[in-house]
């Protein structure tokens, strides 16, 4: 039992969740029932999960905010199903399938690391505004490439996988790319990458390699993000570019917001919602009430965005607080404590940095010394 | 004289980037945040304009029209969606002006629908300069859009409350200590960025008719491009980037071999400016404090 506690579940639960969700769908698909508006359900979910993930490795891990991620998925769709196109004939489904995965996931790192680059030299805004740019040249560049060699305005035709294979597929490629970020996260290199959102002057002093370690996590995240476009070209037939616009973009990083930023499990759950939602709103609203559901989504990112970083909130947050609730009724173990452990299940955000930063000491406040160490006597 | 007609399009173009970009640039340099629904203020001056001349209302009373709504639209989103976050990290209030903006086009697409609407407003017709026929209201642009940003530099650089504005965008606390209502200049901000919008629809309309719910969109991000290039938080560079985005793009659609490559072309020079200049062409240096 014990060595069962020393496990720390929460760093296996993103595994649990998805590996429980792709044994019972593939279960259910060998048994024959699903159908194939869910199937093809499934494909859209895990593709917008593993945008999701990798998105949430930049905006919510290192802090830039990228508004181009569509761009990287533009790439890998049309790299990868050119691949794909090309090397079918020749070397039957599954190899077609493994190559053109690598191809358009690498082709989508080296933009990841041509965009990277700039990013080393700006911050903040002027970063949103270069990946933006990026995304818009991008899809400016396929739409009007040489219809013989990408289909121009009427998009590249590509090769559409067996349904009942291709969702276990992208199953297998989300817990891949899980297993990279969280290994990333939860390593030395994650402390590093978080230290740099949280206060890159005090990162680069203490000797993180930041330039080493902003290009790392955009070439990892636009890989995945390029791999993703690979899936997404595989589960349609054809590949245009009017899809990845800024607005594809920024529907990703809703996701990322409304899971809550550094937070995995939220952004699976996120991404998971809200398309489900969408495939399901679509059958019921048509036509120009069809936006209905992106007036919602809207007001949603608007309003959890507000409550969760309006100052003026602070209080009501803190004292309405669900982790607060429940730590209530949850007596701390003495022997798990120990005082020089850092615990990092879960990773404070820039937020709440800005927060303690900016927290005045109150004249009124009585002062308190800190309490000596328990062992030092 | 071909190159003529080339330059005057760029410049009326450009004149109305440039309009636009002054929109973001200020309530950057303000408000320290990235409006990005500025674009969007600009198709609902477009709708607003629509529904006035719908009614059979001069085209003045239609520009008056989408003036005033812009200006309200634009208070009330900044009351509403972005005064609660002042104080908070830019990531969330840049995320709230996303959501804002994505709002607000989709529930325009709700109440007009998504068929492009028709809003013709007066046709001035052409004059022949140097065997170019060149539209009137071309110059219109040109010259409505120099006189604004005229006195826009003035109201700045001359009265009580402009130079509260440059006070504030320098330091907001020491302009609070010297008695400026920041809240206020912010509020007064957004009231004049909104408003050149509503002019910048109108010029966008006048030079082709077609609105729809993402009409202000790409212009607005090139604008935003224009004022990141002429360095986000200067007013010249705001005016200078913008005439050079719209001087390029008149340029690149005059050869057929690069007009569809015109948006990247466009992007992929803010993206070399950044890299030479991180702050854009006027931006000044910040230096870095712990």
């Amino acid at each position: 039992m014990s060595k069962l506690k020393s496990i720390k579940w929460k760093h296996y639960v993103n595994y649990i969740l998805v590996g429980i969700a792709a044994v019972v769908f593939t279960a259910l698909s060998f048994a024959g029932e699903l159908n194939s508006s869910t199937l093809v359900l499934l494909e859209k979910v895990t593709i917008a999960v593993m945008l999701a993930v990798s998105l949430s490795l930049v905006v919510g891990f290192l802090g830039e905010l990228s508004l181009g991620h569509a761009g990287f998925m533009c790439v890998g769709a049309y790299l990868g199903g050119k691949a794909a196109v090309l090397l079918q004939p020749s070397l039957g489904e599954w190899p077609a399938l493994v190559i053109s995965l690598l191809v358009g996931g690498a082709v989508a790192a080296v933009f990841g690391v041509i965009i990277g680059l700039p990013a080393l030299r700006l911050r903040g805004d002027y970063l949103a505004i270069v990946t933006l740019a990026f995304g818009e040249i991008v899809r400016t560049v396929f739409m009007n490439a040489d219809e013989d060699l990408f289909g121009g305005t009427l998009g590249l035709s590509t090769p559409r996988f067996d349904k009942h294979y291709l969702f276990i597929i992208a199953f297998v490629l989300v817990l891949l790319c899980l297993w990279v970020s969280q290994n990333i996260i939860r390593s030395k290199h994650g402390r590093a990458i978080t230290a740099i959102r949280d206060n890159e002057i005090a990162a680069k002093a203490t000797g993180i390699n930041v330039t080493k370690y902003k290009l790392v996590v955009f070439t990892v995240s636009s890989f995945f993000a390029g791999i993703a476009g690979v899936l997404y070209s595989y589960s349609n037939t054809t590949v245009q570019s009017d899809v990845f616009d800024y607005n594809y973009s920024i529907a990703i990083l809703v996701m990322v917001v409304l899971g809550g930023m550094g937070n995995l499990t939220g952004s699976i759950i996120a991404a998971t919602v809200i398309i489900s939602a969408q495939v399901f709103l679509q059958t019921g609203l048509t036509g120009d009430l069809a936006v209905l559901q992106n007036v919602v989504y809207a007001l949603i990112t608007i309003v959890v965005v507000i409550y969760n970083n309006a100052p003026s909130l602070k209080g009501f947050r803190d004292k309405y607080n669900l982790g607060n609730l429940v730590k209530k009724f949850r007596k701390p173990d003495p022997a798990s404590v120990h005082d020089d452990e850092a615990k990092w299940d879960r990773v404070p955000t820039k937020i709440d940095m800005d927060e303690v930063l900016s927290t005045d000491i109150q004249p009124s406040s009585p002062f308190t010394p800190d309490k000596p160490d328990k062992g030092a006597n | 004289m071909e190159y003529l007609k080339i330059v005057i399009d760029g410049l009326s173009i450009g004149s109305t980037y440039a309009m636009i970009a002054l929109g973001y640039t200020m309530v950057y340099g303000i408000a320290k945040m990235l409006n990005f629904a500025h674009g969007d203020v600009i198709m609902a001056g477009g709708y607003a304009m629509y529904v006035t001349l719908f009614l059979h209302a001069p085209w003045y009373v239609a520009l008056a029209a989408a003036v005033i709504f812009c200006t309200v639209l634009g208070i009330t989103v900044e009351k509403v969606a972005y005064k609660p976050l002042r104080g908070a990290s830019p990531l969330a209030v840049l995320i709230t002006a996303i959501g804002v903006s994505s709002l607000l086009q989709s529930l325009a697409q709700i109440i007009f629908g998504s068929a492009p609407k028709m809003v013709g407003i007066a046709d001035l017709g052409n004059v022949t300069i140097a065997g170019e026929n060149i539209p009137i209201s071309t110059f219109v642009t040109l010259g409505c859009s120099t006189v604004i940003m005229l006195v826009l530099t003035l109201f700045v650089k001359f009265t009580r409350t402009g130079r509260a504005m440059i006070a504030v965008s320098e330091d907001r606390d020491a302009a609070q200590l010297m008695g400026v209502d920041s809240n206020k200049i912010i509020t007064i901000t957004f009231a004049i960025g909104s408003a050149l919008a509503a002019f910048a629809a109108f010029f966008m309309l006048m030079k082709s008719p077609s609105l729809t719910n993402a009409f202000g969109a790409m212009p607005g991000i090139k604008a935003f491009t224009a004022a990141v290039i002429g360095g986000i938080g200067s007013i010249p560079g705001a005016m200078l980037g913008g005439i050079l985005m719209g001087v390029v793009e008149a340029v690149a659609l005059k050869f057929p071999l690069i007009a569809p490559y015109t948006d990247a072309i466009e992007f992929l020079i803010l993206i070399v400016i950044l890299l030479v200049r991180p702050t854009g062409l006027i931006g000044k240096k910040r230096r870095e404090k712990v």
